[in-house]
Formats: structure tokens, sequence, C-alpha cells
């Protein structure tokens, strides 16, 4: 018996150890495994174990990067597609907001409009985006569009549901201490529901990113999805390469700037 | 109007308990109040019947048994509710004046706001002006020990600081009357027995009428001037009883005093019979 319990703390010792180290490992292949694999493409796509015409090596891409960006190529196109993320999710965004507030303080109003969201949402943004190039035409407003429509779903039924998440006994103080309708918008029913919106507006981070791109493919002269398609009609690969990592980049950036404004705004959250 | 100020916790200069024998004019008038929900097909009554008067400037406690509707009257009382039956009236007091606000059973101060900010919500949600706002919240804060965490959110406080804050908010509106439901129930023995004498001494500054709403008989008579008793499901008044100990009062002396207990044990005898009720198995549902 007192073996057994010997061994018993030997092993949580071992265990205890081996969290601290592991700590600094984890890190360690985190940071290394991304380079790693950068250096086994190089190699591979030099030595001709990968195909150099659709894996060209990573410094053939930078250095493509570096051609764009001094062209003024890359840096024109990132802010034609930016202009649009942005504008699309104001457009799609603020109502989204205003509704899903609406929804979640109104019981009459979200019975008239769950239907209509829960009929709407399952549809491919996708697969609307013909319609919106009829309706919109083939300039910037089809573009705007399929952005606004994207980030609407996410963000109104992610909102109402932050607002019906906020306990009863709240409004029954927001009652209790006669609290207007704004008050009750701007007071209760925004700030609790804020991280629940703030999470709405991640996902529709994604779904935006991958609609202007698909926009900009189908029906576009410029943009960061313009660059992708137009690299696959010239067979220009490194240029795709290099759209294709301003994308994800764009969506690390927007990750990192949510992450911090919600560092900001939901304290009582995040600080523990 | 008695002052915190001037008086000392001496037997000599201790003030009179206000007289609680309703006039003419009562602060709140309570008529033949009931309410009946209806669940599915049946309709439960949970309150029935209910008269009663309080005088302004009374601290009027209600205790009975779970399920007696007393928080029921409460929130009628507060307009959160609306009675299926009779009325339910506080007697307006000066314009401008709130005509109540609640201290509410458990967690109701809002995480999103800074203690401060949860002080201040009724007045701001008034209108008043900000250094108005800025001076009342600062003393409440002050009385309920809260100043030094005007800045901190709920989560950083513990449940006994969060009901303090609930406290300012509700005093610092500055309402007619106070309506308080069961505010003290979650906290440990410890803290309850604090807060109770910091609700005295803060509630003896401005002597507003309160309606409080307890389980507990010691609470009841060691906060009250009159003690409600109500019946078991649907709930009635079975019994005023009046607590005419002096104020202000000290909460761990009152409970040396033999008549404290014999007031305790009275009560209690009148509630016995309400609670075995509750317990039968053919009895209401709780």
């Amino acid at each position: 018996m007192s073996m057994r319990t010997l061994s018993d703390v030997a092993a949580s010792r071992r265990r205890r150890r081996s969290t601290a180290s592991t700590a600094r490992s984890d890190r360690i292949v985190a940071v290394l495994a991304p380079i790693g694999l950068l250096v086994i493409w190089e190699i591979a796509s030099r030595t001709g174990v990968l195909d150099m015409r659709f894996f060209p090596p990573p410094t053939l891409i930078v250095s493509t990067l570096v051609d764009t960006i001094s062209s003024g190529e890359l840096v024109r196109n990132t802010l034609v597609s930016l202009r649009r993320l942005v504008i699309g999710f104001v457009v799609g965004g603020v109502p989204a907001l205003l509704l899903g507030l609406t929804m979640g303080l109104y019981r009459p109003v979200r019975l008239a409009a769950e239907p209509v969201i829960a009929a709407l949402y399952p549809i491919p943004k996708t697969a609307i985006f013909p319609l919106l190039l009829l309706i919109f035409g083939l300039g910037e407003g089809s573009k705007v569009a399929v952005v606004a429509v994207g980030v609407f779903f996410p963000i109104v039924i992610n909102t109402a549901a932050g607002v019906l998440g906020i306990e009863r006994i709240h409004h029954d103080v927001a009652s209790n201490f006669h609290a207007s309708a704004f008050q009750r918008f701007r007071r209760i029913a925004l700030p609790g529901a804020l991280p629940l919106i703030l999470a709405g507006v991640r996902l529709a981070v994604g779904m935006a990113l991958m609609l202007i791109v698909l926009a900009e493919m189908l029906g576009g002269r410029d943009g960061l999805g313009f660059m992708i398609w137009n690299a696959w009609q010239t067979f220009a690969v490194e240029r795709m390469y290099v759209a294709l990592v301003v994308v994800s980049a764009l969506g690390v950036v927007f990750t990192l700037l949510l992450k911090e404004f919600e560092r900001i705004v939901v304290p009582w959250r995040t600080s523990r | 109007m008695k002052r915190m100020d001037n008086v000392t916790r001496t037997s000599t200069t201790l003030a009179e308990p206000p007289d609680c024998t309703p006039d003419e004019e009562p602060k709140i008038r309570i008529r033949n109040l009931g309410k009946s929900f209806t669940v599915g097909r049946d309709t439960v009554t949970a309150l029935d019947d209910v008269s009663l008067d309080i005088a302004a400037g009374c601290f009027c406690t209600i205790v009975g048994p779970s399920g007696c509707g007393k928080t029921t009257l409460l929130r009628i009382l507060a307009g959160l509710e609306t009675a299926t039956k009779g009325t339910a009236t506080i007697r307006p007091g000066p314009a401008g004046r709130p005509a109540n606000s609640m201290i509410f059973q458990g967690d109701s101060i809002f995480p999103w706001m800074t203690v401060w900010d949860n002080a201040a919500f009724g007045l701001l949600m008034r209108g008043v002006p900000r250094k108005e706002v800025r001076e009342t919240v600062g003393h409440y804060l002050d009385k309920t020990g809260l100043t030094r965490f005007a800045k901190a959110y709920p989560h950083q406080l513990s449940g006994g600081m969060r009901q303090r804050v609930s406290i300012a908010r509700a005093f610092a509106n500055d309402p007619d009357v106070l309506l308080m439901d069961e505010p003290f129930s979650a906290l440990d023995e410890q803290n309850k027995t604090i807060l109770q004498e910091e609700l005295l001494r803060i509630w003896e500054e401005t002597r507003k009428t309160v309606v409080f709403i307890t389980h507990s008989v010691d609470e009841a008579v060691t906060l009250g001037d009159q003690v409600l008793v109500m019946t078991a499901r649907p709930g009635r008044a079975k019994a005023l009883v009046d607590v005419a100990f002096p104020r202000p009062r000290g909460v761990l002396a009152l409970r040396a005093e033999p008549a404290y207990g014999e007031l305790v044990f009275h009560i209690w005898d009148l509630l016995k019979s309400e609670v075995q009720q509750t317990l039968e198995p053919s009895g209401p549902m709780t």
C-alpha cells in the first residue's frame, strides 16, 4: 500500500514538472512548425519533389509579393476589397444589430422575424450572388450587397440570442427604475448582448472574406478575388499565392482587432 | 425627521418607534388584492384577498410560508405584475420622486456596469442632473462601504458586496417607498447580520416607508415596526403583529432582549400551522 502511494506521488511530480516544460516546448513547436513547413516546401519545390508550377517556392512568392507591392497593384487591389468589406459590413451589420436588439426586446417582432430568418439563413449566400448581380449590376453594388447579406445573418441571430440571454431580473430592474425604450436598448440590451454580438461579428468576418473573394472572381475588374482569378487565367501562380496570403492576413488582422476591441468594450467579461 | 447624526445608541436618547397605526391616509393601501395564474388548464391562486394599510415612515415586514404569494404582492406594488382583483396603491409623494424602488432577491445588479453606474442607475434613468447624481451616489456608496469599489465590476465583488450595491441603487433613487424582496436570503449568517445592521442605519436617515419580504421570522422582528403574517397558499393576511422595540435598533443587542424571543416565538406559533400545511402531501404545491 505504501509503495503504491510513493509511486503515485512520483507520478504526480513527474506530471507537474512536465506541465512547466510542456508550456515552453508548446511555444517552440508553435513557432517552429510553420517555419519548418515553409523550409520543407522551399526544398521540395526547388528539388522538383513538388511541382513548381503549382507550388512555387515561398521565396519566389515573397519576391512576387515585394514586386506587386512596389508596382502598387497589390495595395490597390487590397484597398478595393477592404473598402467593399467595410461598406458591406456597415450596410449589413447595422440593420442586423438593430433588428436583433428589437427582436430580443419585443416578442411580437421576434415572432414575426424569426421564421423569415430561419427560412432565409440556410440559403448559401453564394447561390444568391447571380440574383444580386441582376439587381445591382456588375459594379460595386452587387459586391457590397453580397457581403452585407452574408454578415447580416450571423449578427442578427447572435444579437437576438444575446438579448434573450439577459436575465429576466435585469429587465425587471429596468422596469422598476422606469428605463425608457431607448435606455433599455442602450443600457441593457446592447451591453448585455455584447459578448454574443461580438462572437457573431467574428463569424461574419469569415463569411465576408469568403464572399468578397467570390464576388470579385465572378464579376470583378479589381480586388483580391480578381487578382486570384486573373492569376489563374494568366497562369501566374505566384501572384495567386500572394493574394491568398493577403486574404489570410486580413482575416488574422480582423480577428486580432476584434479581440482587442472586445477587451475594451467588455471589461466585465474579459478582465478576470 | 429624525436624523442619524444626533442620535446615539444609549437607552436614554432612543427615538420612539414610528406610530404605525394607519390613519385615514396610509402611504400604502392594499384592498382585497388577489392574483391567479393560469397553468395549463388549472388556475393557481397565488394571492387571495389581502388587505393592509401601511402608514408613512413605517417599516413593514411580511413573513409567510414559501409560495404564499408574498413576492407576488411585492411585485404588484412595484408595478411589475398586475393584480387579478383588488387594488394596491401607493399614495403619491412630492412631484418628481419615484413611487417605489425595489431591492431584488438574488443578483440583480448589472454585470456590465461598474458599481458606480449600477448605483446611479435609477437617477440616470430619471435624467437627474449630473452633479446631483454624483453627490447622491457618492453618499450612498460611502454609507454602504463601497466607495473603494466604485470602479469595480460586479464579478469582482462578493455576494454581500453585490447586495450592498443593490441597496445603494434603491436608496440613491430616493423613492417614496422601498420594496425589498428577501434581499439577504442568499447571504451567509454573518453577512446577513452585518447587512441588516447597515440597512437599519441607512434607513434611519430617511425613515422611508418600507415593505420587506422575508421567510425569516428573526429578520422580520429585527427589522420591522410591524410584521404581517401570511397564510399558506392561497396567501391571505393572517395577523398583523406590532413590534414596539425602540429605534435605532442594534441587531445583536435586540436578540438578547427577552421580549424579542417572546415575539419571535409568538410569530412562529402563528406560522407553524401554515408551514405544516405546505408540507402535507395533499396540500397545495409549492
